[in-house]
């Protein structure tokens, strides 16, 4: 094997001339981590709210949020994404569809992908949130209303507060997951990092330089969230309860 | 609702959908059988004593997880065609493609396994060991025919369930055209202009195989409990 390494390609400038492949590397990483981030937000009040209607004592209710999950849970991720960007927009009322498609092209992708992994990820949150609130003893729910507090009360000053510091870890590999997810976006032409390195690979003929680099970018955005996220179990710690947090 | 659905384009294509159908279940259950067997070794690697294949193993199933299935797809695809025909002197034009992903999704899925088969094995409880060796077992009699006929016993429910998700995940290959059956999907959708139609479909069959098998996961495990 005769590959020629090049690091020093990242310097050099691309055919357009506006900037160097380095630079079309930290776009992607910063259209990576922005799609990511505002999925993620969504996610988080997508999940929650479904999760708790999942718990509520309504058959309704708690239906809608069953068929949520299972729907997005049992179709693939590149299937969701086909048809937030190509399916939604055709059968939407043709008012709306127009609107879609006059907006710039990245930004169609961009709200695509980011509808779709928050809808995608709301609802593994969803699972994640009811069974948080399900491994409460049910004595937490009673002793609430016995205080005279209403049933959404409950859940805001005392179900949910616990619930959510039990599920911090497996959260945390959510949102590991997310920005993982992301790179799936490639498929429908947003420019995000993954996207960036075969983009580089077509016009310079580097793979290995261009995929390392882009392998390690990941890697860091996961090593920033564990950090982050362990520092956020540290601080939501309740003292005398679950001591020793993960593990 | 403006749009006109027009399913016609569908029933004539069913028999390139199936075959897309059988390659997806195809790398399925080569990625599933490679996955479980190099996850458990994995596993064991990383709970032995030697310290540099403990590490060995944690930083392989540590690389794997952090980055996308995506990246690990395109690695695959740009590695293993060079090696094939380094090592195995096939001609250049044959196509690897199938075989790479074969290989991509196993080596990725084992990271995944081995996880979960960490998880099964501590779970086994410690006296287990110890009787065996007290028997007079050697350490790989006692992880074999102790240790991991239970520990797999508990993970079935979690390793079927991986399985699901790696049924839905192998739609990435996508990404290398390959024809597996949401890229005959797509293919059928673009050629016909029925591209609403093809996805819709396919996300329906992908959710129904899907939802069965998980619904029959799920009565396994209560089957388990009671």
């Amino acid at each position: 094997m005769n590959y020629h390494w090049n690091w020093a390609i990242f310097l050099a400038e691309t055919p357009s001339g506006s900037s160097t492949y380095l630079g079309w590397m930290l776009s992607g990483l910063e259209v990576t981590l922005a799609v990511s981030l505002s999925a993620w937000i969504i996610a988080l009040l997508v999940g929650l709210l479904m999760g708790v209607l999942r718990t509520v004592p309504n058959r309704w209710l708690s239906g809608i949020a069953a068929i949520y999950v299972e729907v997005f849970r049992n179709t693939p991720l590149l299937v969701q994404l086909f048809i937030w960007y190509f399916v939604l927009p055709e059968i939407v009322p043709a008012s709306i569809g127009d609107a879609y498609k006059s907006i710039n092209p990245f930004l169609q992708q961009f709200l695509a992908a980011m509808l779709c992994l928050a809808l995608f990820t709301g609802a593994r949150v969803c699972e994640q949130v009811r069974s948080g609130i399900n491994s409460l003893s049910i004595g937490q729910k009673s002793a609430g209303l016995a205080l005279g507090f209403t049933l959404p009360q409950t859940y805001r000053y005392v179900i949910l507060p616990m619930a959510i510091r039990i599920i911090l870890p497996p959260l945390t590999s959510e949102f590991l997951n997310i920005f993982k997810n992301s790179a799936v976006a490639s498929t429908i032409g947003l420019l995000e990092l993954a996207a960036q390195g075969r983009q580089l690979v077509d016009y310079t003929a580097q793979p290995y330089e261009s995929f390392i680099a882009v392998t390690v970018m990941f890697m860091m955005i996961n090593t920033v969230v564990m950090i982050l996220m362990h520092r956020v179990e540290a601080r939501a710690r309740v003292p005398g309860h679950m001591g020793g947090g993960q593990e | 609702m403006s749009y006109e659905f027009d399913w016609s384009s569908i029933p004539g294509a069913l028999p390139f959908l199936w075959s897309g159908m059988v390659m997806t279940l195809k790398i399925t259950a080569v990625a599933v059988a490679v996955g479980i067997v190099w996850g458990t070794l994995l596993a064991l690697m990383r709970m032995s004593g030697f310290k540099v294949l403990a590490w060995l193993a944690a930083a392989y199933v540590n690389l794997f997880r952090s980055i996308p299935l995506v990246m690990v797809l395109l690695w695959f695809f740009l590695i293993v065609p060079t090696l094939l025909i380094n090592l195995f002197d096939i001609p250049r034009s044959s196509d690897t493609r199938l075989v790479s992903a074969m290989v991509a999704f196993s080596l990725f899925e084992a990271s995944y396994y081995s996880e979960i088969i960490r998880a099964g094995i501590r779970s086994v409880a410690k006296g287990q060991m110890a009787a065996a060796s007290a028997l007079g077992m050697s350490y790989a009699q006692a992880m074999r025919l102790i240790i991991l006929p239970q520990a797999f016993r508990n993970m079935v429910p979690l390793l079927l369930t991986q399985g699901i998700i790696l049924f839905q995940d192998t739609s990435l290959v996508y990404v290398s055209s390959l024809a597996d059956f949401f890229g005959a999907a797509y293919r059928v959708g673009s050629r016909d202009g029925r591209l609403v139609e093809l996805l819709l479909f396919a996300g329906a069959v992908y959710f129904i195989i899907s939802f069965f098998a998980s619904q029959l996961v799920k009565h396994i495990q209560k089957r388990k409990t009671a």
